[in-house]
């Protein structure tokens, strides 16, 4: 079971802010991320990569995305 | 390239658009604009609000056509892309009021940050200061962030909400057409246009159209964002935003030596003064009203001509600002601060720490 980052409707830099402090806290796993613009899209998945998550995929959902990011 | 990275997201690509800003604005300069202002998204904003009468120093008052590009660029490339989305609601009073501080805290110092680096790579170094205050206050708006300081969530609403800001922008254009300048009247129509100072110098009106548009549409997409840049450095110790920064500084400074305008010095700077502490104190508040606001001035232009309703309230307040900042006499002038600019700083700032300590957690 994944944990759940809701960051619709967030502005910048919040969306990987939350991000980020999830990856602190739980370390390794599976962490989803809800964004809703492109912008956030590319941020979150730039800072999952720079803290050595990889992103495993990103689906549109509603009006803006899903992201999975992983690490083992 | 993954699906989730398009070119304009990546180093090169933000370094790219640095680097073109950097040199369209010291040609624009050469084609007109006011030295070390080519591009100034505070002043120009500032000139607008002057060409609207909202303000009446005579020098400073010419509705400019980068800030309408930049707006309608975005907003191009938004729809070409399919990222344009209408969104609204995430603190809009909030974000009026730091735009209105934001932009007496630019004033103060005379030019916001994407000036602030035209102006050093200009040779003016009194804009050190005013780096060093941005950074100052940036780094103050990251530890309310790391605070758990935010807005509040924006909703998704009629396009019509975004298409606002861009709409209006492109009346300013039309009230432009139909009452044009006229040689050696200060007025035309309803427009007010200077015959002296910085307002006077500019480009020809398409062609800072035409590079005010293409700028819009590449910032749109490379996310560019000059308070970002120091921001994420702080937060995350990541330097993808400022690189682009730094690229603009690069390219504008090579660009003034091949034209000749680089000018290297403290005294006698093109409308700048040589008060650092207030050139600093000036840029800490503007810094920390663009971090509590999540983007620099020209980046919520951006953000607002790709439909963000909340962004189009921040332009509002800076226009309004600029207004009061020259009728309440708290902007700067090459003769040293305004006669009330220090006391605004301080109030802005206590504002801003009101802010910052009272909007915290509550993400629901």
């Amino acid at each position: 079971m994944s944990v759940i980052v809701d960051a619709k409707g967030l502005s910048c830099p919040q969306p990987v802010l939350l991000t980020v402090n999830e990856m602190k806290k739980v370390k390794k796993g599976e962490i989803v991320v809800l964004v809703d613009t492109d912008t956030s899209k590319e941020n979150v998945s730039r800072a999952a990569i720079s803290q050595g998550w990889t992103v495993k995929g990103v689906e549109p959902e509603g009006a803006g995305f899903r992201i999975s990011i992983a690490k083992d | 390239m993954p699906k989730y990275v398009q070119f304009f997201s990546t180093r090169w690509g933000i370094i790219g658009v640095g680097a073109f800003i950097g040199v369209f604005a010291q040609l624009l300069q050469k084609w007109g604009n006011p030295a070390n202002m080519g591009i100034c998204v505070a002043c120009f904003e500032r000139d607008m609000a002057g060409a609207m009468g909202l303000h009446r120093a005579a020098v400073v008052q010419y509705m400019r056509p980068e800030i309408i590009g930049f707006v309608v660029g975005s907003l191009i490339a938004a729809y070409a892309f399919k990222e344009f989305r209408s969104r609204a609601g995430s603190a809009p009073i909030v974000r009026f009021i730091l735009g209105a501080f934001a932009m007496i805290g630019a004033l103060v110092f005379l030019g916001c940050p994407w000036r602030a680096a035209l102006r050093l790579a200009g040779g003016d170094w009194n804009a050190i200061f005013g780096l060093l205050g941005l950074t100052g206050g940036i780094w103050v708006g990251t530890l309310f962030l790391k605070g758990g300081y935010n807005l509040g969530r924006s909703q998704n609403t009629h396009a019509s909400v975004g298409w606002i800001l861009p709409l209006t922008m492109l009346g300013f254009l039309v009230i432009m057409f139909i009452f044009p300048q006229v040689q050696g009247q200060d007025k035309s129509g309803v427009l007010f246009y200077s015959l002296k100072g910085p307002g006077s110098m500019h480009a020809p009106l398409f062609v800072s159209l035409a590079i005010g548009l293409i700028i819009g549409f590449l910032a749109q997409r490379s996310r560019f964002c000059t308070m970002g840049a120091i921001r994420d450095l702080i937060l995350f110790k990541q330097a993808h935003l400022l690189s682009g920064f730094i690229a603009l500084v690069v390219a504008a400074f090579i660009t003034n030596l091949i034209l000749g305008q680089f000018h290297p010095g403290f005294a006698k700077q093109p409308v700048a003064h040589t008060m650092g502490l207030w050139n600093f104190g000036g840029m800490v508040l503007a810094g920390l009203a663009f971090c509590l606001a999540g983007g620099c001035p020209g980046r919520q232009l951006f953000l607002a001509g790709e439909g963000d309703g909340d962004s189009a309230v921040f332009v509002f307040g800076m226009i309004v600002g600029a207004g009061i900042a020259h009728n309440f006499g708290l902007a700067s002038s090459p003769e040293g601060v305004g006669p009330y600019g220090i006391p605004a700083v301080i109030i802005g700032l206590l504002v801003c720490l009101f802010i910052g300590f009272t909007m915290r957690k509550q993400i629901a």
